[in-house]
């Protein structure tokens, strides 16, 4: 996988994340140009899209658009999968996720994508895995200091 | 769960205990930050973009003061609100160095904050590395699983190629872990610094093999993945790892429900029976309402199209019927498959399908299909007249989006096409009466084929389509009003000039009267603001004053232009296309030759011992029959030195006919006029007009490959064919891109000694996506049937820097040319 974008249906960013690299410049250019491809397809459409040299999968879930860049051989119903993984962890990790949730906790929806990909390969198949290791780490937050914990 | 748990009790830790102090004392002496949560409040409560703004450089600034006072207790909330910052496009570069501090922190609330402002802010670009590389050194021997998994996460994200070197050896004592979750991150780990370094794969090796005997179900993908892309880098990991290929169908046999198969690692067990069962369920998917399903559908029948096409073919209609889709990407997947099921019988009716594509296509396809269409038309078309009725409907179709090689084909096409130039001039001026501003490309194949056979629209009736009556018939002065339109058009480009007024001149030839009037427009053009135009206009007005008596052989109509010349080699085929274009054309085509010809001089010369004279004998020997009978030419490289031009291999043909004018005429009058102006020919570059459409090669059954270059994740490989004309071999290049950044202005030069004659297609793109491929098609002729040695320099751009290298060829199967 190539990044991972996030946006609402108003085209505003929620999430990115890189696993190549690029100047700021073109990683705000490729956002842009397809957060403006993506909401300009209508809902009937299917979730591939062939853009540049990279085939891009996205799906909609409620106002936000989750969308992944992958290279031309890999396989695109796999990604559609792991969208769907993550959309899955967030919604167990938040109770019924919403945008906002998301926005106001954007470290924490960072933090469970970090532990589902590596570098832009699926690293744990197990939800149970990964709520587990996130729980104990948000723990590990809290106790590990030896004053109050400090909010962010 | 405690803290204790994970062996992370600071509480002990002297460090900690004076950090916790210092900040007691800090927090009482600085004001508290506000809260990330109420920064995004207040931004998402700004109503205009200006409020959003300027809320941010208040925060912005507050931010950066913060960073100057070193304030550690609050650093994680300050660049937590950096981040979100960031993502709403603001920069934050100088939150580098604060993430970096907050990773050196001993709270984990800090680490987690900082290793992910440093993969967001950080990439391998950045020249923080040393720093980063320290820390991560610190904390992958940190006993706490969670630190670890954190600069593990890291790693992976960065993965510069001095951070894999320096690292490695860490990431591999991980992956000997006992712990399964730090195992599968230092897997995924290796995977990246694979990618980034492949030479770092050796010292992955034993610990992967291990890998793969595990229960724990992230740790297995996550070793697949890396073995997948050992595989891919190294033939010999490959075979090392085919052994373990059964241990996988029976860890997959037990894990169905994983989500994940291995399948690149299990060599293909094809069931043909199997394979037409899937390929009818997939024609019934292609029905599917599903959009997902129809893509994958498509997606999956090109591939299995090249096994069994028959099977692939009774779904013909279904797939012509998804070109009509409304999402782009299924009409994109259908239209490629289309042309891949285009045969002898169906072109046809598949024919007819895609060119009603063509006409309502979106811009974005019309060149790809163009050139696709002209490509199966050119294998497929059953006769003469219907596959240039093909090419005059893409170029109408089509319009400027149609590339240049559809011009050059289409022109191939009619020269050798005797007995239909009269009915494609017809149809061509039918065309021209519109307007065709927004059709340059069939503007200029219009002018061309009227200016070689406008006498049979002029003299004779010729009629169009199967209705005998419909007739074209053109009056001289109907034909020069729409040349006067075409010539002063603001919306022509230069090039459709340039060809207009060539053909203008050669219509001097062709009609009866009128030639006044073309002389006139001709010097009109003698004061034009463009330079190449100007100096047509000069040099075609000298044709009608002071040298009109050798107009008429000048300007005779063009030999047909054959496709394949089997008794020549092709390399002289083309090289006498631009003979017979002569003088006149030679802006048009011999410049892109002498491009490419002074290139591979320029490379002979690195062969050593190949002087240039031997180029220009053997091309002198080329033009031997130009097509105006002069006196035989004088000895080129004097003229060539005369003129101090950069000699390339086809620039003396050009030469060759200057030198005609020149041997006629120096020795009466003496007028460097004609000579100076076309002296600079050489120059043109502008116009150069590529002339590809060359026959595809036939590859024959016995094709061998071999690795020809590889460095710096550049592989080039040779993939050699016979071909059907005797003593040549032809050469597929494909130029693999391994590294996960994208090659830029690829260019590929090979130089050959002397006694072989080199022929180079244009290449298939200049860009080699990661994982993506270039091809360039290689022509070598060698009647010697000596052994091929061969030079080749390469150079492409990747991540900003620009790379040079040149590599010789020397072990070439020598039975390759029998």
């Amino acid at each position: 996988m190539q990044f991972m974008l996030l946006f609402s249906r108003q085209g505003k960013l929620r999430l990115q994340k890189w696993y190549v690299a690029h100047p700021d410049k073109l990683k705000k250019k490729i956002t842009r140009e397809l957060i403006t491809t993506i909401l300009a397809r209508k809902p009937k459409m299917c979730s591939f899209l062939e853009w540049k040299d990279v085939k891009i999968v996205y799906k909609r879930y409620a106002s936000l658009y989750f969308c992944c860049a992958i290279e031309q051989d890999a396989n695109e119903l796999l990604t559609l999968e792991i969208i769907h993984r993550y959309v899955e962890l967030l919604d167990k990790y938040f109770g019924s996720v919403c945008e906002l949730d998301i926005i106001f906790n954007f470290e924490k929806a960072y933090f469970i994508l970090d532990e589902l990909l590596l570098g832009g390969e699926i690293q744990e198949t197990s939800k149970k895995n990964v709520l587990k290791a996130i729980a104990a780490q948000d723990l590990l937050q809290e106790v590990s200091y030896g004053d109050t914990p400090i909010q962010l | 769960m405690n803290s204790s748990d994970h062996g992370f009790n600071p509480a002990f830790n002297m460090a900690a205990i004076k950090q916790v102090f210092n900040e007691a004392v800090e927090r009482v002496r600085m004001p508290t930050p506000m809260r990330l949560r109420d920064l995004i409040r207040q931004i998402r409560a700004a109503r205009t973009a200006t409020e959003e703004r300027e809320v941010i450089n208040k925060e912005c600034a507050y931010i950066r003061s913060t960073f100057r006072e070193e304030d550690s207790a609050w650093r994680c909330r300050n660049v937590a609100k950096l981040l979100y910052i960031h993502m709403l496009g603001y920069p934050a570069h100088f939150g580098q160095l604060e993430c970096l501090k907050l990773i050196a922190s001993q709270r984990f609330t800090d680490k987690r904050i900082g290793y992910l402002g440093a993969m967001l802010l950080l990439d391998e670009r950045q020249d923080v590395h040393l720093l980063i590389t320290n820390c991560l050194k610190n904390d992958l021997n940190s006993s706490t699983q969670f630190v670890v998994g954190l600069a593990l996460c890291t790693l992976g994200a960065i993965a510069s190629p001095e951070m894999s070197r320096d690292l490695a050896a860490e990431v591999e004592r991980l992956m000997k872990s006992p712990n399964a979750y730090i195992r599968k991150k230092a897997a995924l780990c290796a995977y990246r610094i694979v990618l980034k370094v492949p030479e770092l794969m050796e010292i992955f090796l034993p610990a992967t093999r291990s890998l793969l005997s595990e229960k724990n179900h992230g740790v297995l993908i996550t070793g697949v993945t890396l073995i997948t892309e050992m595989c891919e880098h190294s033939p010999d990991t490959l075979q090392h790892f085919k052994k373990i290929v059964p241990n996988l169908v029976r860890i997959l046999k037990n894990l169905i429900l994983a989500g994940y198969s291995p399948e690149h690692d299990v060599s293909g067990v094809s069931d043909p029976f199997l394979q037409v069962l899937a390929v009818n369920i997939l024609g019934r998917f292609l029905l599917n309402n599903d959009k997902n399903i129809r893509y994958v559908a498509l997606n999956t029948l090109l591939k299995t199209v090249h096994l069994d096409t028959s099977a692939v073919q009774r779904h013909r209609t279904t797939i012509l019927e998804c070109l009509k889709d409304p999402d782009v990407s299924i009409r994109r997947r259908a239209l490629e498959l289309s042309f891949a099921l285009i045969n002898s019988n169906n072109v046809r009716t598949m024919m007819k399908e895609l060119l009603l594509f063509l006409e309502r296509s979106d811009p974005e396809f019309k060149a790809q299909c163009s050139s696709s269409i002209v490509l199966a038309a050119e294998r497929y078309a059953p006769n003469k007249r219907w596959h240039l009725d093909t090419l005059l409907r893409v170029l109408i179709a089509a319009g400027n989006y149609v590339r240049d090689d559809v011009v050059s084909c289409t022109i191939q096409l009619v020269s050798d096409s005797a007995d239909q130039q009269g009915y494609v001039s017809a149809q061509l001026w039918r065309a021209l009466e519109q307007d065709t501003s927004d059709r340059q490309p069939l503007t200029q194949v219009a002018t061309w084929c009227i200016g070689e056979y406008g006498d049979a629209l002029l003299y004779s009736d010729v009629s169009v389509g199967d209705d005998p009556t419909d007739i074209v018939r053109v009056t001289e002065d109907e034909l020069l009003d729409v040349y006067q339109r075409l010539l002063w058009s603001p919306q022509n480009t230069v090039v459709t000039k340039q060809y207009t007024l060539l053909s203008l001149t050669k219509l001097s030839t062709r009609f009866r009267s009128n030639v006044e009037r073309i002389r006139q427009m001709v010097q009109q053009f003698g004061s034009h603001l463009h330079i190449e135009l100007q100096q047509r206009g000069v040099e075609f007005t000298q044709l009608f004053n002071s040298h009109a008596h050798l107009r008429p052989a000048l300007l005779e109509r063009m030999p047909p232009m054959e496709v394949v010349r089997r008794d020549n080699g092709s390399q002289q085929q083309q090289v006498q296309h631009s003979a017979v274009n002569g003088v006149l054309d030679a802006a048009d085509v011999t410049t892109e030759e002498s491009a490419v010809n002074s290139d591979s001089n320029a490379l002979l010369v690195l062969l050593g011992g190949s002087d240039l004279s031997s180029v220009d004998a053997e091309t002198e020997q080329h033009t031997a029959k130009p097509p105006v009978a002069t006196p035989s030419s004088t000895d080129n490289q004097d003229l060539l030195d005369l003129l101090g031009l950069d000699i390339g291999g086809s620039a003396p043909m050009a030469m060759n006919n200057i030198n005609m004018n020149n041997n006629v005429h120096s020795t009466n009058n003496n007028n460097p006029l004609l000579l100076d102006p076309l002296g600079s020919l050489g120059s043109l570059s502008s116009s150069t007009q590529p002339i590809s459409g060359l026959p595809s090669m036939t590859p024959s059954s016995d094709a061998s490959s071999l690795v020809a270059y590889e460095k710096n994740g550049l592989r080039i490989m040779f993939t050699l064919e016979r071909s059907d004309m005797p003593s040549t071999i032809s050469i597929l290049m494909a130029a693999y891109n391994e590294t996960s950044t994208p090659m830029s202005d690829f260019l590929f030069q090979v130089a050959v000694p002397k006694t072989f004659t080199l022929q180079m297609m244009s290449p298939s793109g200049t860009i080699i996506p990661p994982s993506g491929s270039v091809t360039q098609q290689l022509r070598i002729q060698n009647p010697s049937k000596g052994a091929l040695r061969m030079r080749m320099r390469i150079s492409y751009s990747s991540g900003g820097a620009t790379i040079q290298d040149q590599a010789e060829m020397n072990h070439f199967p020598s039975e390759g040319w029998q």
